[in-house]
């Protein structure tokens, strides 16, 4: 169902919109914290086995 | 945004689209503390894995924009009265004031923990101090009560370069804070130069700025000094070891025209004539006697950049600062 608020179709359309970039939001972030730990993870293991 | 707030809304007013969101986070003032920050982290000269130094420049601008948006939020009975800001999202009625308090409350909150978490807690501390100083002090107390909120509350947008310093060295050393004095130095002449011919807009909004309060001969004559006082700072980072010879022929060169428009600006009567018409186009209209004050504008914009770009020029290039100071201790002795 493309509007089920029956709140007309520019409104739904704009909440479809919004409802997109918070779910881009949320991805980017979840992955943003999985690049940071895995950075930081292989910096403390490079330093707990020095070459 | 709530339902309840999509049902209650005007038939007239349109829904809010994300962009209204985004435009909540100021974005063009966000491309300046991301510069500024950007140049603090790299000046800092050190080795700083390039996925934290991205990730500490994405909190600085994500806690500018949080901080904006809750300005936005605590803001909008003057936006409301003013041309230039009449049409955000909030006075516009495109975006509830509350939705606007959640995002800044949201995002700042996220910046601060996730800076802390990802790169230090000093660079944390420093973004949440600026993102409080802007909200809180400035927004909410020194704007509507001081007609020195801009000279006060400027400190709020001077502190990204120690933020990204702190970011990338876990310190904040006098070099990043004479960066900090630079751009809180520059922002009384800036602002004033603008509130000089935007005055009439100020006035009806009830924001007490420089010339609503003091006139307009007295801002002019203290834009002068405030520039009398900056060009030396701006010439302090050779004598440092921040800035090398491109800095400082750029930061000479500029100070001298710098000078030169606010003394022309003294001699001017900038701002003596209000301008009363109401279109927004009137507004940005400068008359015969403004056009000092818009060149000063113009020119302390470019001025700050090109100097913040030279740094960052130095720094990629690899070219080492000069040490004035030093040397001349060195001939002294």
């Amino acid at each position: 169902m493309s509007d089920p608020w029956n709140e007309g179709p520019k409104a739904a359309a704009a909440r479809r919109g919004r409802s997109i970039a918070i779910a881009l939001g949320l991805v980017a972030f979840v992955v943003l914290v999985f690049v940071v730990t895995i950075v930081k993870l292989g910096a403390n293991v490079i330093a707990a086995h020095p070459a | 945004m709530t339902d309840h707030a999509v049902h209650d809304m005007p038939a007239s007013v349109a829904p809010a689209r994300w962009q209204d969101y985004v435009q909540l986070l100021k974005p063009r003032v966000m491309s300046l503390v991301i510069f500024t920050a950007l140049t603090g982290l790299l000046c800092a000269r050190t080795a700083m894995n390039p996925v934290l130094a991205g990730v500490a420049i994405l909190c600085i601008a994500v806690g500018a924009g949080g901080s904006a948006a809750l300005n936005m939020w605590y803001d909008s009975d003057i936006d409301a009265r003013m041309r230039r800001t009449r049409g955000r999202p909030v006075p516009a009625g495109r975006v509830q004031g509350a939705d606007a308090l959640a995002l800044g409350i949201t995002l700042s909150l996220f910046s601060v923990g996730l800076m802390g978490l990802a790169v230090n807690w000093l660079s944390a501390g420093l973004l949440a101090f600026t993102i409080l100083f802007y909200a809180v002090v400035y927004t909410m107390w020194l704007k509507r009560s001081t007609a020195q909120n801009i000279v006060i509350g400027g400190l709020a947008g001077a502190l990204p370069p120690a933020v990204g310093w702190a970011a990338a060295a876990g310190a904040a050393p006098l070099n990043a804070w004479l960066l900090v004095a630079i751009i809180f130095m520059w922002t009384p002449p800036h602002f004033w130069a603008l509130s000089l011919y935007t005055q009439s807009d100020y006035a009806k909004a009830g924001v007490p700025m420089m010339p609503v309060v003091r006139g307009a001969a007295s801002t002019r004559r203290q834009i002068l000094g405030y520039s009398l006082a900056l060009i030396p700072l701006c010439l302090a980072p050779a004598f440092t070891g921040l800035g090398g010879a491109i800095y400082l022929s750029v930061a000479a060169g500029g100070g001298a025209i710098f000078l030169a428009l606010a003394a022309r600006l003294a001699a001017s009567r900038a701002g003596d004539a209000v301008d009363e018409r109401l279109s927004d186009q009137a507004l940005y209209d400068v008359r015969a006697g403004g056009k000092a004050a818009r060149n000063l504008f113009a020119f302390s914009i470019l001025y700050l950049f090109v100097m913040f770009a030279a740094l960052l020029v130095e720094r990629m290039l690899g070219l080492e600062p000069l040490h004035l100071a030093a040397a001349l201790k060195g001939l002294a002795a």
